[in-house]
């Protein structure tokens, strides 16, 4: 007992002078450091060997850096390379490379290095949207500052997956240990790391372009949406990157330290029909169903609202965008007379969703309005992502099912057969196909008619489009309203 | 007493093996493929069998368990399905920060338990008796991580004292990590402090009434005096059993308090590895909470010997 005593002292002591150290429990200080929360940490710095998107949200842009770039209003723009040609018959790209770069690590980047990067993917990357780089067949370094790709077909989509991680340029020098030293051509360097915690991102002094506003970012983790908030609120963080519940916007909106922003994502949220099963193998029993859904009514409750109505694989920052979200007006009558017509009585579905927040609540929406146009529905809620990932994507074992498709133009799922939805349509892959070799204009038109044929054919429902809502202290402006990259870019950030 | 320990270092060893089994039947049972998780939504079929190979999942069960229990006695927990790193310091390293949890949360309930117990004994036919041991029931019935919360909403929310969650490491801020550490363990401490109290309480009690008690006041001891020269060590044999028991459900407490509070420790980690099937992961950190608690166990059996000698002959 004796010994104890001084023990609880000195730790009564020790939390007492804690407590008094200071009143503001602020991570970031200075003006220069910024603080932004993520739900998702990256598995490691590798995303050529790990899969997932918190290590481009990262990496991508801020640290590392493509030939070019997807900006905030969905367009491709120049990054390292200056500018670029596409010869005539759409297969030749050159591109001619911004001068004086360096990578972190201090090696000068140059044509071959674009050479090297692209090829990399093909050789080395193991994760699957390598197969993006397929289409390359091979690539020259025509001069140090020009690069030469040549295509083994022409192909709209590969440029515009440039603009994603694996269009990202690595120096031979600086691929030995990827997972803990990333070198890129960015504006920041990863300085620190605490697993489980946070990664601090401080300026690379060598930028090539714009110096960043903020000299230190300290990306912190926080997987738990409420303990996100209360980071805000308590000055621990000093931007939520996206904000995964609407249900605690009003008290940032109430409150004039937070500015809340406002945009898009790609992320469709979905509610599958598997296409390949009787009777939603019927594009009766389809429309039936997307008639029966009040879609408004499934975003008031997911998303108090905010989010966008879309109507088709489609949103709004891509350039074949239309508005279809009100060809099937909520119309239950509709419904009920489709599914006679279709000779379907008793049906029965099995809505298998992930056990995540929005699929819970969309579901309970979408069971009770089936309910009223005849419609049976038993939700089972399946574990997020292994279980759903083996049992509804890769066994297709499923009726209905109610998913965000996060990645960018992931409207060309549509045209793979063996895909989950079990859409197979043959204009459809024609029309896919056409647009990624065709002119821009082309592309457009085309796109337009996929997106088009896939509301016709009622090939899923789409329920809404996932809102970018950013939360921020009053005093950090610069965000990119939509968040249409794979990168969380910090390069547009400044203090007011 | 030799024997005694020896007898209980076999039961030891023979529960871990037990353990490992157990725990790698149970990963083994868990619907979902990890290699599925780790190459993500566009995976080719070639692609998921080469994985499955480079991570040893399309062995047999016993080729897999031996090839797992012979790298962990050689200390090589093996590398992570989705990190790729060795899983064996990454766990130490958020053990460490369990470790400061429990041992902090610990610190609390005791500082609690042990003056608040004692009072409740001492005075236990005085209404502040019965008003301390009213506390202590209230206190059993909030779960640790909705006292975590509400002390969120009070110090790091409304009134800014406290960060809301984030873990600094001593080495680096000791300011830093101990305002970290405040509200967790209080949240952990408050608890198991109301749980203990009631403990120390009766184990006081029984003391005071032993008959070597009276003695000692007859000889001219005041009953507080009395109480902490010869009552305290026998009033503490069953209080470090419960103390024993009470670790482990600390170290599960932990686990969710880690997690409301954003702390890198072994909850947050086996969390994580859950849900991304990363299962040689969770086989390390569940192995190592399993040996944790049977190494308490098995401390608390020796001390009792050494705390009361009347045990030691028998």
């Amino acid at each position: 007992m004796k010994a104890r005593i001084p023990v609880v002292a000195l730790a009564l002591l020790l939390v007492a002078s804690g407590c008094s150290a200071g009143s503001s429990a602020s991570v970031a200080s200075g003006p220069d450091t910024l603080s932004v929360g993520f739900t998702a940490e990256p598995a490691s710095f590798d995303f050529t060997h790990a899969d997932g998107a918190a290590i481009p949200q990262a990496l991508l842009y801020n640290v590392y850096e493509g030939l070019v770039k997807l900006d905030a209003s969905g367009h491709v723009v120049p990054l390292l390379a200056k500018s670029w040609t596409i010869s005539p018959d759409r297969k030749t790209y050159d591109f001619q490379l911004q001068p004086g770069v360096k990578f972190s690590n201090g090696a000068p980047f140059t044509a071959s290095d674009v050479k090297f990067s692209l090829q990399r993917v093909k050789t080395d990357w193991t994760i699957s949207v390598k197969s993006a780089m397929d289409v390359v067949d091979h690539v020259d370094a025509v001069s140090p500052d020009h690069a030469r790709v040549v295509l083994s077909k022409p192909s709209n989509g590969w440029l515009f997956s440039l603009t994603s991680r694996i269009g990202a340029m690595f120096s031979p020098t600086g691929v030995g240990d990827l997972a803990n030293k990333p070198v890129g051509t960015g504006p920041y360097e990863v300085a620190a790391r605490r697993r489980g915690d946070s990664i601090v991102l401080q300026e690379n002094p060598a930028y090539w372009g714009r110096k960043p506003a903020y000299r230190t970012v300290v990306l912190k983790y926080i997987a738990d949406p409420t303990a996100l908030d209360n980071a805000l609120l308590s000055n621990g963080i000093d931007v939520i990157s996206s904000l995964t519940s609407a249900d605690s916007i009003p008290q940032f909106q109430g409150d004039n330290r937070f500015t809340v922003v406002q945009g898009t994502t790609n992320s469709e949220v979905t509610l599958a029909f598997n296409n390949k099963r009787a009777p939603l193998n019927d594009t009766r029993v389809r429309q039936a169903l997307t008639y029966a859904i009040d879609r408004k009514a499934v975003l008031d409750l997911v998303f108090s609202g905010r989010g966008t109505l879309i109507g088709s694989m489609v949103p709004p920052t891509d350039p074949w965008y239309e508005d279809l979200s009100k060809v099937y007006p909520y119309d239950p009558a509709k419904a009920r007379q489709l599914l006679a017509q279709a000779g379907v009585k008793n049906l029965d579905l099995r809505l298998r969703i992930p056990n995540l927040p929005y699929a819970v609540s969309a579901a309970q929406v979408v069971q009770s309005q089936l309910t009223e146009v005849g419609v049976r529905t038993t939700i089972e809620t399946l574990d997020f992502p292994a279980v759903w990932l083996k049992q509804v994507f890769t066994d297709h074992d499923y009726d209905l099912s109610i998913v965000q498709h996060v990645e960018a133009r992931d409207i060309t799922t549509f045209g793979k057969p063996s895909y989950y939805w079990g859409y197979d349509s043959r204009r459809v892959q024609q029309l896919l196909a056409e647009a990624d070799s065709g002119t821009t204009e082309q592309q457009v038109a085309d796109m337009k008619q996929v997106a088009r044929q896939l509301n016709t054919d009622a090939a899923a429902d789409w329920l809404f489009l996932y809102p970018n809502v950013i939360v921020a202290k009053d005093k950090v402006t610069g965000f990119a309203q939509n968040q249409v990259s794979e990168s969380f870019d910090l390069t547009g950030l400044r203090p007011r | 007493m030799t024997v005694k320990v020896l007898r209980r270092v076999a039961i030891l060893v023979v529960s871990l093996f037990v353990a490992s089994i157990v725990v790698f039947l149970f990963m083994a049972v868990l619907p979902g493929d990890p290699a599925q998780v780790a190459l993500g939504v566009n995976a080719t079929p070639e692609l998921l069998a080469k994985t499955r190979a480079e991570f040893g999942i399309d062995q047999p069960l016993v080729t897999q368990y031996l090839r797992w229990i012979g790298g962990v006695l050689h200390g090589d927990f093996g590398r992570s399905y989705v990190t790729r790193d060795a899983i064996g310091p990454q766990l130490l390293d958020r053990l460490g920060v369990t470790l400061w949890l429990v041992g902090a949360g610990m610190l609390v309930a005791l500082v609690i338990a042990v003056p608040a117990g004692t009072f409740a004994a001492v005075r236990h036919r005085k209404p502040s008796g019965a008003g301390v041991s009213g506390l202590s029931q209230i206190g059993v019935a909030i779960p640790a991580f909705l006292a975590g919360i509400i002390l969120v909403q009070i110090f790091a929310v409304q009134l800014r004292w406290l960060p809301s969650g984030g873990w600094t490491p001593p080495d680096q801020d000791v300011g830093e990590f101990l305002r970290g550490l405040v509200l967790p363990a209080l949240s952990l401490g408050l608890v198991q402090g109301a749980v203990l109290t009631r403990y120390v309480r009766s184990a006081v009690l029984d003391t005071l009434g032993q008959d070597y008690l009276r003695t000692a006041r007859s000889k001219g001891l005041l009953p507080g005096q009395a109480l902490f020269r010869h009552g305290l060590r026998n009033a503490s044999v069953p209080v470090v059993t419960v103390l024993g028991l009470q670790l482990a459900t600390l170290l599960i407490g932990a686990v969710v308090v880690e997690r409301v509070f954003v702390l890198p420790g072994l909850g947050s980690l086996l969390l994580d590895a859950v849900s991304s099937r990363d299962l040689l992961t969770v086989q390390g950190i569940v192995l190592v909470l399993v040996a944790g608690v049977l190494l308490v166990n098995f401390v608390v059996d020796v001390l009792y010997t050494v705390l009361d000698p009347r045990l030691r002959g028998s």
